[in-house]
């Protein structure tokens, strides 16, 4: 039985002329015990998608499923064995942090102790805090609390919605370290995320922009069917270097990469590229191949 | 402190009770450089901000910011800097137009003033067009464009921004710096926080907060050298994973 599954999933906001079209028609599907990642930026269309999933949103049009169970018919199934983290922080900052663990777990008919296995390498790291209000935890703190309450009735498939928007590099990377670790206990994952470097950790990733799925599948197979030749150069002036790249015909596309500027080129013409460009510097260009990135596929595939 | 600096600040200090949260950092930023002020979440880089733009007063220490003193003169510092905070703060019910009239009123800029450089952004923005529709119809990239135009409107000597890349999509992501590269190059002094690390290459020099205090401060390239890494975000990790305090 597939985790989740999505069929043709519409959903408008407003009145129909000015209506805004948040999803128009997504479709994928999430294999048990697969981490599964919606990539896009805000806007794109994750939110209602997640909450459509999540039972707490209903679908202009389409079906779908969580476990088998249909989202409009059986959501009471569905929200009792369904985890989520919203991407806005949804506990009660008036409660200590034991107290809110303790809260989820009751309403879930469930206990701590029961499902302490779970959440320990999570919890550990908050128990010194246990008695804080969850309102003057820091970011990453409350980020720990949350996916602890998501985690405390021992859902089957987990919905985390942009956990890790804001948050700093080592964080975001110990994060991803625990969703690691939560698919080996069995739990199913489906997690949104703007930033690019994190789709290469997931089993499969869907890249959505505007309400629509570009591709899915995993990164490895995006990287692979990226269309082009991938080339970075650096000059002294960055600025007037990448005026130049974006003026020549060879190159269909030219932005800033961290150390680089990357040029995408339909076919291999670095001499020719070289030879215009040495003009304007001829001491200071360096050039290097790049492999493709996910997020040189998602650029390419925006456009 | 040299002459050509126009951030410069001498062993500043901020604390909250009995903790501290910015720890005696002392550094220097050019005229016309793109400075990258990282660190990890908690690190103290809104506190030191925040001391930097006039909003909050230090515990000890010196900064001068265009020339302004931090404590006494902080009235008229905010009139010689733009800000772009993380949170989205133009008008969503106010028109482009009416957003840019207002900011610029704000800072006491005059009527054909405001005139002339509205039509300049919406030239470059490319968004003539749509100079009467509302702020809160745009689509986030958008927005967040424009809220760098706003930032610089009256033509600041810096301009600080706050995680301006943050929940943006990757083509916005370059529009945007590309928008950073060409103020710097007409002379305006970016001062910016960014937890892509990508970007961080993008600044002529960083620097690293751990618990407080500044431990690496240099170009992009220097910095990999020294810690001998491919990239600043293992620069980054090396650095940050030292951090002891809780980011509480």
């Amino acid at each position: 039985m597939l985790a989740v599954k999505a069929d043709n999933l519409v959903k408008n906001y407003g009145k129909k002329a000015s209506a805004v079209k948040a999803l128009k028609g997504i479709s994928f599907e999430v294999q048990p015990g697969e981490l599964f990642g919606i990539i896009g930026p805000d806007g794109s269309g994750k939110t209602s998608l997640f909450r459509i999933l999540t039972t707490l949103l209903l679908a202009d049009e389409g079906t779908a499923s969580v476990d088998g169970f249909d989202v409009v018919k059986d959501f009471k199934q569905i929200r009792e064995r369904v985890g989520y983290m919203p991407g806005k922080f949804s506990l009660y900052p008036d409660l200590s942090v034991a107290e809110n663990l303790e809260f989820f777990a009751t309403i879930f008919d469930t206990s701590i102790e029961e499902n302490y296995d779970l959440i320990r390498d999570i919890y550990v790291q908050i128990e010194p805090f246990r008695d804080r209000k969850a309102g003057k935890l820091s970011g990453g703190m409350k980020q720990k609390l949350a996916l602890s309450c998501a985690l405390i009735h021992r859902p089957s498939v987990l919905f985390l919605d942009e956990p890790t928007t804001g948050v700093d590099s080592v964080s975001r990377k110990e994060f991803w370290a625990m969703l690691k670790t939560l698919q080996t206990k069995g739990i199913s994952i489906l997690v949104s995320t703007p930033y690019m470097d994190e789709a290469a950790q997931c089993d499969k990733v869907a890249l959505l922009q505007d309400g629509n799925v570009l591709t899915i599948n995993t990164p490895a197979e995006i990287v692979k069917n990226f269309d082009g030749k991938i080339y970075g150069f650096r000059a002294a002036n960055m600025l007037h270097l990448l005026n130049e790249l974006k003026g020549l015909n060879e190159v269909q596309s030219a932005y800033p990469s961290g150390i680089y500027h990357n040029a995408v080129m339909a076919e291999d013409r670095l001499p020719s590229v070289l030879s215009k460009l040495k003009m304007d510097h001829p001491l200071d260009l360096e050039q290097v191949e790049l492999t493709p990135t996910i997020e040189d596929c998602f650029m390419a595939l925006m456009k | 402190m040299s002459n050509s600096a126009i951030i410069s600040v001498n062993k500043l200090s901020k604390k909250f009770g009995d903790f501290t949260a910015v720890d005696e950092i002392s550094f220097e930023v050019s005229k016309g450089e793109i400075f990258g002020f990282l660190g990890a979440n908690g690190a103290g880089k809104t506190t030191a901000m925040r001391m930097l733009c006039g909003l909050s007063l230090p515990t000890s220490g010196e900064a001068r910011v265009a020339g302004f003193d931090v404590y006494r003169q902080n009235e008229e510092l905010k009139k010689n800097i733009g800000y772009m905070s993380q949170k989205f703060s133009l008008y969503d019910d106010l028109t482009i137009k009416e957003n840019m009239r207002f900011y610029g009123g704000i800072y006491g800029c005059s009527d054909s003033f405001i005139k002339t450089k509205t039509g300049s952004i919406l030239n470059q923005l490319h968004l003539e067009k749509d100079a009467g529709k509302l702020v809160g119809s745009l689509p986030l990239g958008w927005k967040q464009k424009l809220a760098f135009s706003v930032a610089i409107f009256h033509e600041p000597k810096i301009v600080f921004l706050d995680e301006p890349t943050g929940g943006v999509d990757p083509v916005t992501r370059r529009e945007f710096w590309k928008m950073i590269y060409e103020a710097a190059d007409s002379g305006i002094t970016i001062f910016v926080t960014t937890h892509y690390m990508d970007e961080a290459e993008y600044c002529n020099r960083v620097s690293i907060m751990v618990d407080g205090r500044i431990d690496a401060l240099d170009s992009p390239a220097a910095l990999r050298r020294e810690y001998n890494t491919a990239s600043m975000d293992e620069v980054f990790l090396k650095l940050a994973r030292k951090a002891r305090r809780d980011d509480g």
